[in-house]
């Protein structure tokens, strides 16, 4: 009997993780098969054409690519300084613990508040429009979170004997930080930003409001131009226009780039963190 | 001297995260805050009708709230076994190789982006349970949760994989040192040790599916009136922002009014992540 019950509690175990792992399979299988029949180099590299029932997604490709970027550029050098100073300045005060408080709860506010922010902020108040600038500073904000905490890990599992060998030979705390510290903990940081990509690349609802446009003939010429991004491109050929049976397949098609996209970075992060622990000398 | 003029510098930087949540903070309360001068707090909470651009528009948004909890509420009953479970099965039964391969898969189920989810919901999910069910509509409350639940899912298996390989080897030595089964050591000695941390994990994964965004927009149906049952459409708090503040002129009674949206929701996601906070520091 008691043989039989954790039989029976195994086999439900092991169901919980197989759904999840058929769940991720169905996913990328109905996208990949679908998304595939229109992926070819012009859908890539081809302007939308006849009111976004035909041609490609390049521009959202592009606006895609310049929002993420941007918001990792503006996220993490504040993230990784802020890091420092968790790990190497910072004691145990109530400052660092209002802090800490306050990147926890940052990483649980609502995307589509942070949308509502940066159309306040950013778009009316500093006047950035709706814009690349805008949205970049929106998603920033909202991978700040993820920045600061893998950097913090990959300072926390730097040998405190390096600190210590470096100190010994004279030097004083920054010079550690910036000799010794840093570099040990690059391929971290490195992971910390390359997943900071990713979710910047996926998410929709902080741009939606701050920089995403519908369609646009043009590439944007400044930082204050609206662009094109893959996930509002998604949203948008599901939800407007009233040709679905041309504009499904683009979707499949966005769709697939996009989770291509995402899950190729989030991969090479993984294999960053995986070589990076394997080479690791201490 | 230079030491400590880069101590502030990074500290500044540390400060951010907080000065960033002040930023949301008071803009959500600035822009907010004006509806409650053409509706009372009450009516806002507890009116049954939200139809803000009819003349006189009806503010209320009861439905908005029960639509958010019944779609929250049918994603954990998703997510909390299947997460749970994994978890369980991940820390306890797994090999350790396999362990190596289903860690990673969790971590790019949570990858994926939300308008990924989302469209997959509509093109996927929500057919097929229309058919399922015999529904007029597919994309319904219970579509929503299955999907938001998935999304949950990494959450709740994370944290509660966290809490689960911290409780110590002694007590599982202990308990097959009386006789205990591996079975009876998990439901009777691990999981009640490691109880506050799935009970967090639980609540974060609740403050995750109510914010969630993208996915409820595209899937949920979005008819706002208060649910009566799991097949029918819902609207939550956020879809409702992400598909209307595009058409609400600025300072309008709408805007402000889905500001004041944002500040509910807001203060919901808050309180729960400082509750798991809370629980998980003991």
């Amino acid at each position: 009997m008691r043989r039989f019950k954790q039989f029976v509690g195994f086999v439900v175990l092991k169901t919980s993780v197989v759904v999840g792992v058929l769940f991720l399979f169905s996913l990328i299988v109905v996208i990949a098969l679908n998304g595939a029949r229109v992926l070819s180099p012009e859908f890539l590299l081809e302007f939308p054409r006849e009111g976004m029932t035909g041609g490609g997604i390049f521009p959202a490709i592009v606006g895609t690519f310049l929002l993420s970027l941007g918001a990792v550029g503006f996220a993490l050098p504040l993230g990784v300084l802020g890091a420092i100073y968790l790990r190497e300045y910072a004691g145990g005060g109530r400052l660092v613990r209002a802090i800490r408080t306050g990147i926890n709860t940052l990483s649980g506010v609502p995307s589509v508040v942070f949308g509502l922010f940066g159309l306040a902020v950013f778009v009316k108040l500093f006047g950035f429009g709706v814009s690349v600038l805008s949205g970049s500073l929106t998603l920033g904000i909202l991978i700040l979170p993820v920045i600061i905490r893998s950097t913090e890990e990959a300072i926390e599992a730097v040998p405190r004997e390096f600190r210590e060998a470096s100190y010994a030979l004279g030097a004083t705390k920054w010079q550690t930080v910036k000799g010794v510290v840093l570099p040990a903990a690059l391929p971290g940081i490195l992971t910390g930003a390359i997943l900071g990509v990713g979710r910047a690349a996926g998410e929709t609802a902080p741009i939606l409001f701050t920089a995403a446009t519908f369609y646009t003939r043009h590439l944007p010429g400044s930082p204050f131009d609206e662009v094109m991004a893959l996930p509002y491109h998604i949203y948008a050929l599901m939800t407007e226009g009233t040709e679905p049976e041309h504009q499904v397949p683009i979707a499949y098609g966005t769709a697939l780039v996009l989770l291509l996209l995402v899950l190729a970075v989030n991969f090479i992060a993984i294999v960053i963190r995986y070589r990076a622990r394997r080479a690791r000398k201490w | 001297m230079r030491d400590n003029l880069v101590k502030h510098l990074l500290l500044s930087c540390a400060s951010l995260s907080i000065v960033f949540l002040a930023g949301i903070t008071v803009t959500l309360f600035k822009e907010g805050l004006p509806i409650f001068k053409e509706v009372s707090v009450f009516k806002f909470l507890f009116g049954r009708y939200w139809y803000p651009t009819y003349d006189p528009p009806d503010f209320g948004i009861l439905p908005l709230i029960l639509g958010s909890l019944w779609v929250t509420l049918g994603a954990l009953f998703v997510a909390v076994p299947l997460g749970v479970g994994s978890a369980m099965y991940i820390s306890e039964l797994a090999h350790p190789k396999l362990r190596e391969i289903l860690k990673p898969m969790v971590e790019l189920l949570a990858s994926v982006p939300s308008v990924v989810y989302g469209f997959f919901g509509m093109v996927f999910l929500g057919p097929l349970v229309q058919r399922l069910f015999d529904l007029p509509v597919g994309l319904t409350c219970f579509t929503a949760s299955i999907i938001l639940g998935m999304m949950a899912l990494p959450t709740v298996a994370s944290i509660a994989e966290d809490a689960i390989s911290a409780v110590p080897r002694e007590l599982r030595e202990a308990s097959y040192a009386l006789g205990a089964m591996k079975w009876e050591t998990i439901t009777k000695v691990v999981v009640p040790a490691a109880s506050s941390g799935i009970i967090a994990a639980v609540i974060l994964g609740f403050g995750r599916a109510i914010g969630e965004t993208m996915t409820v927009l595209m899937v949920a149906g979005g008819a706002a009136v208060i649910p009566r049952s799991v097949f029918q459409p819902v609207r939550t708090m956020t879809a409702t922002i992400a598909a209307e503040m595009g058409e609400a002129p600025m300072g309008s009674d709408h805007y402000h009014a889905l500001f004041g949206i944002a500040l509910v929701l807001f203060f919901i996601t808050l309180g729960f992540n400082l509750l798991a906070d809370k629980i998980i520091k003991g």
